[in-house]
């Protein structure tokens, strides 16, 4: 009898600690436990075996944290040869014990954190999981059990490994902290929902706490689960009493506590850290006669990102449609471009806008949609916690960006043909996700409610072929636009209401595609919108910034009592005196906020805004925008400058007001008058205002010129890239075009983009000792490769004298100096005035200290 | 929590001086996002502590280090000490490095500020537990100050289990990830220190921007 038709009929048992037993036979500190297994396989056989003999069913080889990573290939201790030994030891307690039991492959965490926030590649990660996973499954392991894990990404990768790698039952226990949260962020019903999807065996929690405060998590998993639930506990709260760890429950409490936890529906139990035989002995006394409570299914609708479930259930979600270049002429460059900025933008601002989930399509006909999407994915959840909605018609985007996906998407999507559902169908059982379904099949959008009905019937019926639950479907009843089809509207209401009450099945709808053709558009949404949510909506795309649709949104929620005593309508339009939403007002006025440099003499005009006060600084007059800029007020220069582009020629604004202001600001921050943040803000300000200038020429049909190009890299081995990040922001507003290369870049890449696109400067930054090395050796390729570049050099740890020893050709101590350094690159080149931007109009380049002589 | 927003300023390069309003809102939002997204998390253990020939042994770990030397003059045990403000502090300034960067600037500003408080508040609790029982304890000595070896951080990353017990990991070059993390060693001592020089006035680099 296998593994899982145990757990089906009894409750099952696993072994607990192991790390303080091995101290105890003295294993020393800094010494790793692996090598045991070969240096000391008698101590391992008698620990299994006095684990066995209290009563466990599972025995967990001693490979917990065991990778290539700390056991190399070419080291005393190679990561087979250990492995292998692991296994052995586990079996041989076995044979010595007489009894039937399993051995469970043990994985841990890999001590790294992924990317971005860590320098580990996800499929690196993957990548030393599955070595683990196929020496143990060769050496003959009756289960993988993966523990201890408190990144979800970093789990999904074992997952992945482990089911890619073998057949063998898959389970999976997380730790939490105190407070029921994931050391990531993540909650039990994120990684219940992530798990689940990828269809683990059996999932649970392990060490971080005791029993007793592991009862109030194991209700929050059983209520969301729906497959068997594991639960490890440490032997209690630990405190150090003279240099020894010591807990506050002993092994009778423990195994009480277990007992309880039993009750409350935990299938398999055992323990972690400090648990020893005399625990596990306990645990299966009480236990071991105890009827299992049965494990139910929780007809759930949900998906996750990293920090947060969503469910789907009464109340309608928002799946903000705006990350899609359909119609977006400045997304579809913005794509071309790989300006990813500009669609994490879109993302966070429809999260501050309310959105639940966020939309992402990348389709463009001449982008590799793959990697594009699988970048933004990346991206998106490395800065937003929502989860997303993975919007492609090409199964390779649509895998791929599953693949990398952290959490349990929303599939967008699958249709009624059989060609669809054959390549879509696999990749949501293999990844777990919620798929939305389009009633429609190789006969085309059906016109009458009962054929889309019974498509989505065929829908649910393959669906289940696939073992895919209805929970995990979302029907598209589609909608048409009402002006080429007057009963449209009504046609997609009766779908909506007939799949929830005949199919008791849940619904999506793009809502605005039934505005197509009309003026106004919003009008017709808004009250189609009311509508669809009346008829039972489950989920609704549309565009978050819309002041329309959101308080319909609201108000239906307010008027259907979803929304508790109007708390949140109260709360969104509470303070507006008329509803307004998501517009920030615009800043007026104030002059003389301090550390900016008081203006001199008599009052400058009253620029667009109104805004008063002067605006003289430094003896020149930077009118209204200047102010602005100089304030760092974005929204307000935006405004600003859009009106004096009615009246006035962009080269005229930009050296009336514009590089002077920037001058006032970079000479305040030389002379430490203004400070960092300020500097940026204003950069901020001046680049927004940049945009609407470059919008403006774009509509007239001019380019705006760039003065040349800079690559801009953090060196390989550093993942802090606010320094170069505050360089390039700089760098644009002085119409350079920045290479940004990223963070943890290796020196090949830097070369190759330099020799590629013949650049002239290179702009490198290290922040540690550590990654100095690195600095210099992308330097030396640089002057082999790339010897016509300039390379610049900056970060906390650098000095003058690092810089001289690497062969930098400047180093820059802030910000500004990088600006200065690439002014005096590319000006020695180009004549003055001979472009159309700020930076090639100026004269006036402002020196900062040490920068006068050129002495490379 | 308690801010010091005299320490923010420091952090951003302010030396006294008053930031304009603009940058009050912003140091605002920053505390209140960071409030929400940090999730501070400490662990300590104590070590025997023997120094021979120049050799700081601490049980788990072993180097050589003048100016840790120095720092744990009269000490009999250490304590190693780790805190981070965890992973969302990182998705904060990850997502404002991107999205806007004088906001990242203050983000971290604030961010280090909060780090350094709760390390602050951390230690004194023990502190004052250790002095009830007669013990004194030296200020926090970072891996990287003076010549105290940044591979260090291997050795008590291992000792402590930080990434087990409190989400902090390595990465190959040695920096912490989460990035608002701290390790340091801090002496046990039964001879109370008259005056602790600690924080910026231990560092050789006197012309640093951030010096106190």
């Amino acid at each position: 009898m296998g593994i899982l038709q145990e757990i089906e009929k009894r409750i099952v048992f696993f072994d607990g600690g192991m790390g303080s037993l091995l101290q105890a036979e003295g294993l020393g500190p800094g010494e790793l436990p692996g090598t045991w297994n070969l240096l000391h396989p008698e101590v391992l056989v008698k620990i299994h075996r006095a684990y066995l003999d209290a009563g466990a069913d599972i025995v967990l080889t001693n490979t917990f944290g065991v990778d290539s990573l700390k056991y190399h290939a070419d080291s005393s201790f190679p990561l087979e040869t250990v492995i292998r030994a692991a296994v052995r030891n586990a079996k041989e307690a076995i044979r010595l014990s007489g009894k039937q039991a399993y051995i469970g492959l043990d994985l841990g965490p890999t001590g790294k954190l992924l990317k971005p926030l860590g320098d580990l590649v996800f499929e690196d990660c993957y990548a030393l999981y599955r070595e683990v996973v196929e020496i143990g499954v060769s050496e003959g392991v009756d289960l993988i059990l993966i523990e201890t894990m408190s990144d979800s990404y970093e789990t999904k990768a074992a997952v992945l490994a482990a089911k890619e790698a073998c057949e063998l039952p898959v389970f999976v226990t997380v730790t939490f902290d105190e407070r029921g949260k994931l050391l990531t962020g993540g909650s039990p019903a994120s990684i219940v929902a992530m798990l689940e999807g990828l269809g683990v065996d059996a999932l649970g929690m392990n060490c971080g706490l005791g029993p007793v405060q592991m009862k109030g998590i194991l209700k929050e998993i059983l209520a969301v689960s729906s497959i068997p639930v594991i639960v490890n506990p440490n032997a209690g709260l630990p405190r150090s009493e003279n240099g020894v760890t010591v807990y506050d429950i002993d092994a009778d409490e423990f195994a009480a506590t277990v007992a309880e936890i039993v009750d409350m529906g935990a299938r398999l139990v055992g323990g972690c850290c400090g648990t020893t035989p005399d625990h596990i002995r306990k645990v299966v006394e009480l236990c071991r006669d105890k009827t299992p409570k049965p494990v139910t299914k929780k007809h759930r609708t949900v998906i996750s990102s990293f920090a947060q479930a969503v469910e789907i259930e009464k109340s309608p979600i928002l799946i903000g449609e705006r990350i899609n270049p359909t119609g977006k002429s400045k997304f579809k460059q913005a794509l071309r471009d790989h300006n990813l900025e500009y669609i994490l933008r879109e993302g966070v601002t429809q999260q501050d806008h309310g959105a639940h989930v966020l939309d992402v399509n990348v389709g463009l006909p001449e982008i590799d949609e793959p990697s594009m999407m699988v970048e933004v994915v990346r991206e998106l959840q490395s800065i937003i916690d929502l989860p997303l909605q993975i919007d492609t018609s090409d199964p390779a985007a649509m895998e791929q960006a599953l693949r990398v996906y952290n959490g349990k998407a929303l599939i967008n999507s699958v249709n009624g043909k059989e060609e669809s559902m054959r390549t879509v169908f696999p990749l949501v059982k293999k990844y777990g996700g919620v798929v939305v379904a389009l009633a429609l099949d190789e006969g085309g959008i059906p016109e009458t409610a009962e054929g889309r009905i019974e498509v989505a019937r065929k829908i649910y019926r393959t669906a289940a072929e696939y073992e895919i639950a209805p929970e995990d479907i979302l029907i598209d009843c589609l909608c048409l636009t009402v002006s080429s089809d007057s009963k449209g509207a009504l046609t997609t209401l009766e779908a909506l209401r007939r799949v929830r009450d005949e199919l008791h099945g849940k619904t999506i709808l793009g809502v605005s595609n039934i505005s197509f053709g009309l003026p106004q558009r919003e009008i017709i949404n808004a009250a189609f919108f009311t509508m669809a949510m009346q008829s039972g909506l489950s989920a609704a795309i549309i565009n978050p910034n819309s002041e329309a649709m959101m308080r319909a949104y609201y108000s239906f929620r307010a008027l259907m009592d979803l929304d508790p005593q109007c708390g949140e309508y109260i709360s969104v339009y509470g303070g507006q005196k008329t509803a307004s939403l998501g517009q920030s007002a615009v800043r007026t006025g104030g002059s003389g906020a301090a550390g900016i440099p008081a203006p001199a003499g008599g009052s400058g005009a009253a620029g667009a805004s109104g805004m008063s006060g002067a605006t003289v600084f430094d003896g020149r007059d930077v009118g209204a925008l200047g102010v602005s800029v100089i304030k760092g007020l974005k929204e307000e220069a935006a405004a600003i400058v859009a009106e004096l582009l009615k009246t006035r020629d962009a080269l005229e604004i930009i050296n009336g007001q514009m590089i002077p202001a920037l001058d006032v600001v970079g000479r305040g921050f030389e002379k430490g008058t203004m400070f960092l943040p300020q500097l940026l803000m204003s950069a901020e300000a001046a680049k927004a205002a940049f945009e609407v200038i470059k919008d403006d020429m774009a509509a007239s049909g001019q380019a705006q010129e760039k003065k040349g190009v800079v690559i801009l890299a953090t060196v390989k081995g550093d993942i802090h890239d606010i320094g170069k990040n505050i360089v390039k922001v700089l760098l644009e507003n002085y119409s350079y075009d920045v290479m940004d290369l990223g963070k943890d870049v290796p020196p090949e890449t830097i070369v190759e983009m330099a020799v590629e696109n013949h650049v002239e400067l290179v702009g490198l930054s290290a922040l540690m000792t550590t990654t100095v090395p690195s600095m210099e050796e992308t330097i030396r390729q640089l002057r082999l490769s790339a010897p016509w570049a300039k390379v610049m050099v900056g970060g906390a740890v650098l000095t003058q004298d690092y810089a001289d020893t690497m062969g930098a050709d400047r180093y820059c101590k802030d910000a500004m100096a990088s600006v200065n350094y690439a002014e005096q690159v590319f000006t020695m080149k180009v004549p003055d005035g001979g472009g159309m931007d700020c930076a090639l109009a100026r004269k006036d380049i402002p020196t900062s200290d040490g920068l006068g002589s050129m002495s490379k | 929590m308690e801010w010091n927003d005299r320490e923010i300023l420091r952090y951003m390069g302010y030396r006294g001086q008053e930031p304009p309003e603009e940058i009050r809102e912003l140091i605002g939002e920053c505390k209140r996002e960071l409030e929400q997204a940090a999730t501070p998390r400490a662990i300590w253990r104590e070590y025997p502590l023997f120094i021979r020939d120049h050799e700081i042994d601490m049980g788990c770990l072993k180097t050589q280090s003048r100016s840790l030397e120095r720092n744990l003059r009269d000490c009999e045990r250490v304590l190693l000490f780790a805190a981070t403000l965890g992973s969302q502090v990182d998705v904060l300034l990850h997502r404002y490095t991107i999205l806007q960067v004088s906001k990242a600037v203050v983000m971290q500003a604030a961010s280090v500020a909060m780090l350094e408080d709760f390390c602050d508040r951390k230690n004194e609790e023990t502190r004052e537990s250790c002095r009830a029982e007669g013990w004194h304890l030296r200020p926090r000595f970072s891996p990287g100050y003076g010549d105290f070896p940044l591979d260090c951080q291997r050795g008590i990353a291992s000792a402590l289990e930080l990434n087990k017990r409190i989400g902090i990991t390595l990465t190959d070059s040695l920096l912490m990830a989460p990035s608002k993390s701290v390790t340091a060693v801090i002496g046990v001592s039964r001879v109370a220190q008259g005056c602790s020089i600690q924080g910026c006035e231990v560092c050789a680099k006197t012309d640093c921007a951030y010096r106190r």
